[in-house]
C-alpha cells in the first residue's frame, strides 16, 4: 500500500472517530431531548461517512476493487438517519416532553 | 389475474433490482432471479404507503442537489461539534416554515435534507402539508432560518418536480 493512501486512510479514521465522539458528547452535554436529537443524528452521519471512506479506501488500496457495499451502507445510514430522528422528535412531541426554558416557539398540538 | 404479475411501481423496482446486484457481490443467476423476486414482491406488499404514482421529476437536477446537501452536511457538523465542544448554551428553536412544495415525495426529500444538515431537525408536517415544524438547534433569527432553507434546497426542489 502507497503511503499516500496511508495518510489518507489514517486522517479518515482519526475524522470520522472525533466526530463519532463529538456527537456521544452531544447527548450528554445539550440541555433537552430536542437539543439532543442534533448530536447524534448530525454528527454521527459526517463521522461514518469518513470511516466509510477509509474502509473503501484501504480495500481499493490493496486490491481488492472498489466496495461498493460501503457507499451503499452510506446511501441506506443518509435515508434512514432523518427518518428515525423525525419519528423521535414525533413521538416526544405527542408524550408532551418538556423543552428547555429559554426555547423559543413551542411544538404545536394536532 | 394478470394485474398481480405486472410492476405498479417500475422505478421503484427497477431500484430494488439493482441493488440487489450490487448486495450480493457480482451477477449470476441466481442473483437475478432473487432480484426479481423482489422487485415484484416488494412493491406489491407496500402497494399501500404509495398513495399516487410520482410526478414527472427532472432526474438530471438531482446530482447538484445531492452534491450540495452533502457539502453542507460537512459544513454545518463544523459548526454544531463547535457549539457541542464550546461552554455557551445553544438557543434552541421550534420554527414553522411555510412549504411551497405540494408534493408529497418532494416534501418527504425537503424533510429529510432539513434533518440531515445539522442544526435542523424537521419535527412534524401538518396535516394539510402546508406547514413544517423545525426544531433548530442554535437560531438568534427565524426567517434567516427560513429563507436559508428556502434558497438552497426548497427552491431547486421546486425545479425539479414542476
Amino acid at each position: 500500500m502507497s503511503p499516500l493512501a496511508e495518510y489518507a486512510i489514517s486522517a479518515l479514521l482519526v475524522f470520522g472517530g472525533a466526530f463519532t465522539l463529538i456527537g456521544a458528547i452531544g447527548l450528554a452535554r445539550l440541555p433537552d431531548f430536542y437539543t439532543r436529537l442534533h448530536g447524534p443524528t448530525k454528527a454521527t452521519t459526517v463521522g461514518v461517512g469518513a470511516i466509510m471512506l477509509s474502509s473503501v479506501i484501504y480495500f481499493s488500496a490493496i486490491g481488492e476493487g472498489v466496495g461498493i457495499s460501503e457507499i451503499l451502507i452510506t446511501v441506506f445510514l443518509l435515508m434512514t438517519a432523518p427518518v428515525s430522528a423525525n419519528m423521535l422528535a414525533k413521538a416526544a412531541m405527542h408524550i408532551g416532553v418538556k423543552t428547555v426554558e429559554d426555547t423559543e416557539g413551542k411544538p404545536w398540538e394536532q | 389475474m394478470f394485474d398481480r404479475l405486472s410492476f405498479p411501481q417500475p422505478w421503484l423496482s427497477l431500484i430494488l433490482f439493482l441493488i440487489w446486484q450490487i448486495l450480493s457481490d457480482g451477477v449470476s443467476g441466481g442473483s437475478v432471479v432473487v432480484g426479481l423476486i423482489l422487485a415484484w414482491l416488494i412493491p406489491q406488499i407496500t402497494h399501500g404507503f404509495w398513495p399516487e404514482r410520482p410526478a414527472f421529476v427532472k432526474v438530471w437536477r438531482m446530482p447538484a442537489y445531492i452534491l450540495r446537501v452533502l457539502k453542507d452536511i460537512v459544513i454545518a457538523s463544523f459548526s454544531v461539534a463547535w457549539l457541542i465542544l464550546t461552554p455557551r448554551n445553544p438557543r434552541p428553536a421550534f420554527i414553522s416554515y411555510p412549504l411551497r412544495l405540494d408534493h408529497p415525495l418532494a416534501i418527504s426529500i425537503l424533510a429529510s435534507t432539513i434533518s440531515l444538515t445539522p442544526g435542523t431537525v424537521s419535527a412534524d408536517v401538518s396535516d394539510d402539508n402546508k406547514t413544517l415544524l423545525i426544531h433548530a438547534l442554535d437560531a438568534t433569527n427565524d426567517q434567516e432560518v427560513i429563507d436559508a432553507i428556502y434558497n438552497s434546497y426548497e427552491k431547486p426542489l421546486m425545479e425539479m418536480f414542476q
